[in-house]
């Protein structure tokens, strides 16, 4: 047989049956959902006298709208209250597996997924959220859905597509000092920008990425949706196995040793083909810091914000000058010289232990500076909080003067009441910096947990790759 | 779903790259548990000039004149004329749900996300991919013609533009079938159930753990 990518491996592995113009049915090994897109595909079951079709495919969480302080109170927010409860009861009705919002394995369904090994190598995983992209760093088979497919994946177990084509992005050699995963995902976004993996499925590969952790694999495939491509993917490898071995849902004993021995044969075949291939050189990466409206709008910390005047493309100047017009800053400013007003560590690109690590280490006996009106934490999940609890990380950015949170998606995309006010500037770990999307008017800009907690520090962006 | 055949509708130009989908339909009207009335908060942000939350009064907040879709002309519009990367960013379905709502059939555009190109098939939206220079060049047309309208054609395949010009797109076969026939894909599926069942058989003799 010729080479295959992982792709190819993953893809051939679920094809259920195939129609002549190439479209799949494609079956689905893991069914992740929240509060958010699922309560209409329910709906839509219930309203067709519909079952579900493997009801044990299903993990469920609420994330979105949940609140990060005085949760023994409940939601205040009717609207948010009834969405929540809407999951919880359809759950319930339903028979679904679900950890509800005082479980302590409750968090962001991105976070809860491999944490609890409900994600593994080798299976298909979906949700109805566009970064499910990041259990692809499982050598797994992940990507967001519409909440139209949501009820198609719980009615049939499969959905219908067409394969992409496939991308790698090959990242070789060591990482400078406070470089991370971030950085090389807003790298390889500020490269091939927000387009230049739509309609492909990307495979990040190369010995900076084999270095990386699976907290740092899963920031990375997380942003690959940022670049366009629906779903990111890594191969599996000791550092996945590991991360796997004892979780909840993952084998156990005999059957451990037989789903080890299979997913050691994911990865890309050596002379396989990729339709695109990118490549970047790790030393060449620095700390990364957005400052317009799309997250290809990037530059390194030690670089300005560009100048309109100075791009040919008129869609892309226009673009940029309506983007410096709602960022309220001016063309060739020294990034480092922006202030902040807020600090959001969190989200489902940034939130994992090793990211609270990061942003702690920066904040250990430093405080939060006087123009920073926010500064806050919040872990991906309640087991995340409870670990950098017992590593005392929640005392370091307490006296820091950050503010520690219980889990959620909260101000990545502001559906509960942490927000952004007008004109508020906001260093945020999380993944869209697009026109209010941390709350209307407000300014945000993407970098890195380390990043983010020097800012705060600061006031103001900072390097943290150099002393 | 509704049916999609054949449209002769009054075009709007949304002239800006990238418009994502929290602009399409801001996160404050996700929290609604039904799957229609997204339409009046479409592009709430940009369309009114007051902060919009769910359960407003649409009909009495400050309209934005400066905002394309507000403009006298354009009102009606069932083509949204778009630039490149349409739709990306999130997975929400709210956002087809909303531009449908609001009375849009059609988007061309020179490329969309791959998420909300697919979410609007499911919806009875057709998005059209023209090269950008005729995507270009329809903007140009728009905006020097009040009252605009093109003929979309999915059985052909083809748009018209009132000076005869004919620009022919692609549409996937099964896509276009769906869309024509205004077909249920959970249906259509539900028609392979043995297969389905034999493939699972299969999958789960192959790597039992996932079932266990």
């Amino acid at each position: 047989m010729d080479a295959q990518t992982l792709y190819d491996k993953l893809w051939n592995a679920h094809v259920v049956r195939q129609e002549a113009d190439g479209t799949a049915l494609i079956y689905i090994d893991r069914h992740l959902v929240h509060e958010v897109t699922s309560p209409q595909a329910f709906e839509g079951l219930k309203l067709a006298g519909r079952k579900l079709w493997r009801t044990a495919s299903i993990l469920a969480v609420a994330d979105h709208n949940v609140p990060t302080t005085g949760r023994a109170q409940g939601i205040a927010d009717p609207i948010a209250r009834l969405q929540v409860e809407t999951l919880d009861s359809n759950c319930a009705e339903f028979g679904v597996n679900e950890f509800r919002m005082n479980d302590v394995r409750q968090g962001i369904v991105h976070v809860i997924g491999p944490e609890q090994g409900a994600t593994l190598p080798g299976m298909t995983v979906v949700c109805g959220d566009s970064h499910t992209s990041t259990h692809g760093a499982f050598a797994a088979l992940a990507f967001g859905i519409g909440t139209s497919e949501v009820e198609h994946v719980m009615a049939t177990q499969c959905l219908l597509m067409k394969k992409s084509k496939a991308m790698q992005v090959v990242v070789e050699g060591a990482l400078g000092k406070g470089v991370t995963a971030k950085d090389i995902a807003l790298a390889v976004i500020g490269k091939i920008g927000t387009a230049g993996g739509t309609g492909y499925a990307i495979e990040f590969s190369g010995s900076t990425i084999r270095g990386l952790s699976m907290e740092g694999r899963m920031t990375l495939c997380n942003m690959a949706i940022e670049a366009g491509a629906r779903a990111g993917m890594i191969a599996a490898d000791d550092t996945t196995i590991n991360y796997l071995k004892g979780r909840p849902f993952a084998p156990q004993g005999a059957a451990w040793d037989q789903a080890v021995a299979y997913w050691r044969t994911l990865h890309s075949d050596d002379g396989a083909q990729f339709d695109a291939t990118i490549k970047l050189d790790a030393a060449q990466i620095k700390p990364q810091v957005t400052w317009g409206t799309s997250p290809e709008m990037v530059v390194a910390v030690d670089g300005r914000v560009p100048d309109p005047a100075t791009m040919s493309d008129p869609v892309k100047r226009e673009g940029a000058e309506r983007a410096l017009q709602y960022m309220g800053l001016a063309a060739n400013t020294p990034i480092t010289e922006i202030k902040i007003d807020k600090v959001f560590i969190g989200s489902c690109t940034n939130a994992r232990i090793e990211d609270l690590r990061a942003a702690a280490m920066v904040a250990r006996g430093k405080h939060v500076a006087p123009n920073v009106k926010l500064a806050m934490v919040v872990p991906g999940s309640g087991l995340v909080k409870q670990q950098a609890e017992q590593e005392g990380l929640d005392r370091i950015f307490i006296a820091a003067g950050f503010e520690w949170r219980d889990p959620g998606c909260s101000m990545c995309l502001a559906m509960n009441d942490d927000r952004l006010a007008p004109g508020e500037r906001c260093a945020s770990t999380s993944n869209r910096n697009f026109e209010g999307r941390q709350g209307p008017g407000g300014r945000t800009h993407l970098v890195s947990p380390e990043m983010a907690a020097a800012a705060a520090i600061a006031g103001h962006f900072v390097d943290v790759s150099v002393d | 779903m509704n049916k999609f055949t054949l449209l002769n509708g009054l075009v709007v130009p949304l002239d800006r790259a990238n418009v994502d989908t929290d602009a399409i339909i801001p996160k404050q009207f996700l929290k609604s548990i039904k799957r229609s009335g997204f339409g009046p908060n479409a592009f709430d942000e940009w369309r009114y000039l007051d902060h919009g939350e769910p359960g407003m009064d649409n009909s009495k907040r400050p309209l934005n004149p400066d905002f394309v879709l507000n403009q006298p002309r354009y009102q009606g519009a069932q083509i949204l004329l778009a630039r490149e990367n349409f739709g990306c960013g999130s997975s929400r379905e709210h956002a087809p749900w909303a531009l449908e709502d609001y009375g849009f059939r059609v988007i061309i555009a020179p490329s969309f996300a791959d998420i909300f190109f697919n979410n609007c098939f499911k919806n009875g939206l057709l998005p059209i991919r023209l090269a950008a220079e005729q995507v270009d060049a329809l903007f140009k047309a728009v905006e020097a013609m009040p009252g605009y309208r093109l003929k979309v054609d999915l059985e052909r395949q083809t748009i018209t533009a009132p000076d005869g010009t004919v620009y022919p797109f692609e549409v996937e076969a099964f896509r276009k079938h769906c869309l024509l026939n205004g077909l249920d894909d959970i249906g259509l599926t539900l028609q392979h159930v043995g297969e389905i069942a034999a493939y699972e058989a299969k999958h789960r003799a192959a790597q039992p753990w996932l079932f266990a």
